[in-house]
């Protein structure tokens, strides 16, 4: 054998180096000139995983925990990485549903998020239902645990005021506020849930985990160099005061109405009360669609916060304002007086007056005692048809303009949504309503508190506060302090001084004393605590309903509004008791045992007969079931005609896309061929 | 240099130090990559019995302590056990085919007492040994048509059998063999006819028709212009380029067109997701009902996809030791055996992938550079074997993850995991450095 070098062997080397070479090549495009691996495998071996911070604690004044959190489990699931193999009984058992019931679940996520992408399996699972799920987990590929906290009320009270939480809707993601909320989101949705929504919800935070081919996570990724941590919601501190709240729902029972205690040193509200109240706890958890669509349909409406969204006509207890705005204007002067022998009778008709004579309207501070109709219907006409003025609609400008200030007619800004802000007219409404031709006669009544004049209780709280401060007051709000620092930026609208217009002191404080006697020898006798000056007016509010076409004259409302004690108070307070009678028999004592409930803290012995009377008083009219139940046979006709259109419009624009289609088809297409 | 001479010369000199350290280098990163790829952060210990890397490692030990035995064996006991052993290779072969454990459908394993290994790797060292053998023969002529008749025999024989064992894998491996015999005097033409062949088909359908049209007129050109003048005085080699052109064209441009027109949608699939690729617009079908049922039941190219996806991840620095988050978290099916190179393209990049092809080509290349100093043809064709065998391996193996060859299981010499994989090479390996240690004796 010749040991020289055959020429073969160089071309084996070449194939050796040149197939490397070619493989070099490949490698080459593959990971240095294509991206697009990169991100491939970031797809799939990476798992953004949401973290939610807690959202922030609620407590009221005492420090007592209003809202806090309860840690709970959603269960997720990726239609497609559910293996066909897996135990479906198994599955089943673990989380006590049947096959039909996983199949329809399976189907709805698959159908709501796609079969990729992770949807909601079942909400907020059983505490025994996460521990049998958690024990088999590894064997439930495409199905995740994912850790939620919900709200929890250790009292169920103030359900109004603090609101709810629930998934954000489609409709909110378009709004700006919320626009960077990812569907599945949970949000706040009324109370102060919804306007600190910011504040308590906190940020939330990503962890990029590794997962592997089966989805389970396995490891932090680049462990957790890109991860953000979630920062926690800041606590609410409340001026709320838990006892009062709980003592005046307690009170409210079994009575359509609602209560509302400022305290006007700062305008922090220490209760709002819609009677009748729910229990908060029903609108968490799995059941909230359910309990809330039971809380709905209740002809009661516990859902609406009467407090802030119910108007009625102050009656009465609009008399100070009237007394305050004659003061001011210069119509009268506090000796002024008035022989009212039971009517008014200078437009032409009788204003019944429920005194007559004795000089109970000898000067003001009788008249607002004995809460005279005719006086004020006087004050009233005096004021706006004052000669300074040049006549009653110059005259009534000047009236509205007071009346603003005192905020009524607009929404005086408490800090949760959907605030209403009443009827209150200016000259232009009464052209519009009579055409140009009306005198001061025409609406005389709202003098007294009647016709074209309504307000929530919280504007009636408000005014209240307004004359106790004698001339300015704090927007009422509910939070005193952002994780404990009163001052923070958020807060800063609540903490500026309303001033109303250049009124005297000496002014409220004649009006001052005259509301005192009215508790003292004037219409609430009832309301009077040994040891507390209370300043207080009652209103007996008449209403009209449309029932079965016939208008009918329902039982009055019974109006309290009150301050107390009268120097230097320290809280002001409405109570509306619809369809319950005299101010004095509800709404009164109602109010009178607030304030006592919050300056004593107890109540003395001789009241128990009374409170006792309030606990167990049942008044809500039947006329509230008549009255709803015609409201929801209207609202589902409107229903019904607005799903006829909207489906008429779909079908109308159905057919447009359709016949676009085809001329699309017909243009591109068959010209193809 | 005279015998005496060579045998005066201590053992541990006359071992081919570079050669074993490649093996053992090559054989340390293999246990990494098997280790990378099963890690988990969640293990209580390094070292944990039942994984795969500790066995790969405990493997190792028989591997070596065989080397060890094979180096301190007379050189001439392996040719003259060479048939005989292939005899009983054959035999076991058959053998496989009924008693053989069925494994993924295959037949290719053989238990014998809580034991499996497959016969058909073994098989290579022994075909290996014939193949040099007979080759060496002094009676033997490989310019006669009889003699390369039995040679292609000896090399093809257990491949049928394989094939019959349904491992068509493997049985590829035995085609490197026609590198040996084209070393050995096959003709010019076996070799450019099959690289040719095996080029045209993968070129048709990794690249699209009018480029590959270009390029093969390109080279046809090429060609003509280098050979020109043998073109001026040969009328048969002009006739033979245009022949071979037109030929090539066809095959390009039209049969296999025509070809995957005719066939099934999920046919056509199939051969294109072996390779990782997309099924081009034009050969795509509206799936039937039925075959949609079968497309949805395999993912071929699954595997691909996810290896390709790895690799290419890896850029050009890799993601570092144990952050391969394709390979780390399962992504790639078989990728502690089959797919092995995925955890180095992912975890080092094109860094550590150009390394490792290095360090093959270098190994390789040694064993070529061993075999062509070898004083009896014996000992140069059995390198040539060892060399052949890695390079089909080797080649074939990365080029299936990268998406260059259709996946078939073939593994990637010391680096894949399996333990009958690791002691087949090894003994390659080793009996060639005996062999090496006594180049300058005559072996027959």
């Amino acid at each position: 054998m010749s040991l020289a070098a055959n020429p073969r062997q160089y071309v084996v080397r070449f194939i050796f180096i040149g197939i490397a070479l070619v493989m070099l090549v490949r490698l080459l495009f593959l990971q240095l000139f294509e991206d697009k691996y990169k991100v491939m495998a970031n797809d799939i071996a990476i798992f953004r995983k949401v973290m939610y911070p807690p959202r922030g604690v609620i407590y009221d004044r005492k420090g007592k925990v209003l809202c806090f959190n309860e840690k709970v489990y959603d269960l997720m699931v990726t239609p497609n990485e559910v293996s066909k193999t897996i135990d479906t009984m198994q599955f089943c058992n673990a989380l006590g549903i049947d096959t039909a019931t996983y199949n329809k679940l399976l189907q709805k996520a698959r159908f709501f998020n796609g079969p990729m992408r992770q949807g909601v399996f079942i909400q907020q699972l059983s505490p025994s239902q996460t521990a049998r799920f958690q024990e088999n987990a590894y064997q439930f590929n495409g199905f995740q645990l994912l850790e939620r906290s919900i709200r929890s009320y250790p009292k169920p009270v103030a359900g109004v005021v603090l609101g709810f939480i629930g998934e954000v809707s489609p409709g909110m993601l378009k709004t700006e506020r919320f626009s960077s909320y990812l569907q599945g989101d949970y949000v706040g949705k009324d109370g102060l849930e919804l306007s600190y929504e910011e504040v308590l919800r906190g940020q939330r935070g990503v962890n990029y985990l590794e997962k592997d081919n089966f989805n389970r996570p396995r490891d932090s990724y680049k462990k957790g160099a890109l991860d953000t941590p979630a920062i926690s919601g800041r606590s609410l501190q409340l001026y709320l005061d838990q006892a009062l709240q709980e003592y005046g729902e307690k009170l409210m029972q079994n009575k359509l109405g609602s209560i509302v205690a400022i305290d006007p040193r700062t305008g922090g509200i220490l209760a709002m009360v819609s009677s009748p109240s729910y229990d908060p706890n029903l609108l968490r958890g799995s059941d909230r669609a359910k309990n809330f669509s039971d809380l709905y349909s209740l002809a009661t409406k516990p859902l609406f916060n009467r407090a802030i969204k119910a108007f009625y006509n102050p009656g009465s207890t609009q008399k100070p304002m009237t007394a305050l705005i004659g003061l001011d204007v210069g119509a009268i002067t506090p000796s002024f007086g008035y022989p009212c022998a039971g009517g008014y009778y200078a437009c032409g008709r009788r204003i019944a007056c429920t005194h007559s004579g004795g000089g109970h309207a000898a000067n003001l501070r009788l008249a607002l005692a004995n809460s005279c109709n005719s006086y004020f219907c006087d004050v009233y006409r005096r004021s706006v048809d004052l000669g300074k003025f040049g006549g009653v609609k110059k005259g009534l400008e000047d009236w509205y303009e007071h009346m603003f200030s005192f905020g009524m007619g607009h929404p005086i800004g408490v800090d949760i949504p959907y605030e209403i802000g009443g009827t209150l007219f200016d000259s232009n409404a009464y052209n519009k309503m009579y055409r140009g031709v009306w005198n001061s006669c025409t609406n005389v009544f709202i003098g007294m508190g009647q016709g074209e004049l309504a307000e929530t209780p919280l504007q009636m709280a408000n005014a209240m506060c307004i004359i106790a401060n004698h001339g300015y007051y704090y927007k009422p709000h509910f939070v005193r302090a952002i994780n404990n620092n009163p001052k923070d930026t958020v807060l800063a609208p609540y903490l500026e001084k309303e001033v109303v217009t250049h009124i005297p002191d000496t002014n409220y404080a004649i009006v001052a004393l005259g509301m005192q006697d009215v508790v003292e020898r004037g219409t609430a006798k009832v309301a009077q605590i040994p040891g507390i000056d209370i300043c207080a007016k009652t209103g007996t509010v008449e209403n009209k309903a449309n029932i079965n076409g016939v208008a009918t004259k329902l039982q009055n409302h019974s109006m309290f509004v009150a301050f107390a004690p009268r120097t230097n108070p320290k809280i002001a307070i409405a109570v509306a008791v619809e369809n319950a009678g005299y101010g004095a028999t509800w709404a009164g004592p109602i109010a009178s045992l607030m304030i006592e409930k919050y300056l004593n803290d107890t109540i003395a012995t001789n009241r128990k007969a009374l409170e006792d009377r309030m606990f167990k008083g049942n008044v809500i009219s039947k006329y509230v079931y008549i009255l709803d139940s015609a409201q929801r046979a209207k609202d589902r006709l409107r229903e019904m005609r607005k799903m006829e259109a909207q489906q008429m419009a779909d079908s109308i624009e159905q057919a447009r896309r359709w016949r676009q289609v085809q001329f699309v088809v017909d243009k591109y297409y068959y010209r193809k061929k | 240099m005279t015998s005496s001479s060579v045998n005066r010369k201590t053992f541990a000199n006359r071992i081919d130090w570079f050669t074993l350290f490649l093996y053992l280098l090559l054989v340390g990163i293999g246990l990494l990559a098997v280790f990378s790829v099963e890690y988990k952060s969640t293990d209580p210990s390094f070292f944990m019995p039942g994984k795969s890397f500790v066995k790969q490692a405990i493997w190792l030990g028989p591997s070596l302590f065989v080397g060890i035995i094979i180096l301190m064996t007379d050189s001439k006991f392996f040719s003259s056990i060479a048939f005989l052993s292939y005899t009983i290779a054959i035999f076991l072969l058959v053998i496989t085919i009924f008693a053989g454990k069925d494994v993924k459908g295959s037949h290719s394993w053989l238990g014998i007492g809580g034991f499996a290994f497959q016969p058909g790797e073994v098989a290579k060292i022994f075909t290996s040994l014939a193949l040099a053998r007979f080759l060496s023969m002094p009676e033997t002529n490989f310019k006669t048509l009889k003699d390369r008749m039995i040679g292609v025999g000896i090399a093809m024989l257990p491949a049928l059998i394989i094939i019959l064992q349904n491992e068509t894998g493997l049985a590829l491996v035995y085609f490197s063999f026609f590198l040996v015999m084209y070393r050995e005097g096959l003709p010019n033409a076996v070799l450019i006819v099959g690289f040719s062949l095996v080029g045209l088909t993968l070129g048709t359908l990794l690249i699209s028709g009018k480029i590959l049209f270009i390029i093969i007129t390109v080279l046809a050109v090429l060609i003509g212009v280098l050979i020109r003048k043998t073109l001026k005085r040969d009328a048969v080699a002009r006739i033979l380029i245009l022949a071979i052109w037109g030929a090539c064209i066809l095959f390009s441009q039209v049969i296999v067109p025509f070809a995957f027109k005719k066939m099934h949608g999920y046919q056509v699939e199939r051969i294109y997701n072996m390779l990782g690729q997309e099924v081009p617009d034009e050969f795509r079908k509206e799936p039937t009902p039925g075959e949609m049922e079968k497309a949805k039941k395999k993912d071929t190219d699954y595997n691909v996809r996810q290896s390709k996806i790895a690799i290419g991840s890896g850029g050009l620095w890799g993601k570092g030791l144990l952050n391969g988050t394709s390979t780390k978290n399962d992504f790639v099916p078989e990728q502690h055996t089959d797919f092995i190179f995925c955890s180095i393209g992912e975890q080092f990049g094109f860094a550590g992938s150009f390394v490792l092809i290095g360090l093959y080509i270098t190994l390789m290349l040694r064993l070529v550079h061993l075999a062509e100093r070898q004083r009896s043809a014996f000992s140069r064709i059995y390198g040539y074997c060892v060399a052949s065998i890695l390079f089909f391996h080797f080649a074939i193996n990365i080029s299936m993850t990268i998406g260059l060859a259709p996946v078939i299981g073939i593994t990637l010499p010391f680096l894949s995991y399996g333990g009958s994989s690791l002691l087949s090479f090894s003994i390659l390996v080793f009996i060639m450095l005996r062999l090496d240690m006594d180049r300058q004796v005559m072996i027959r």
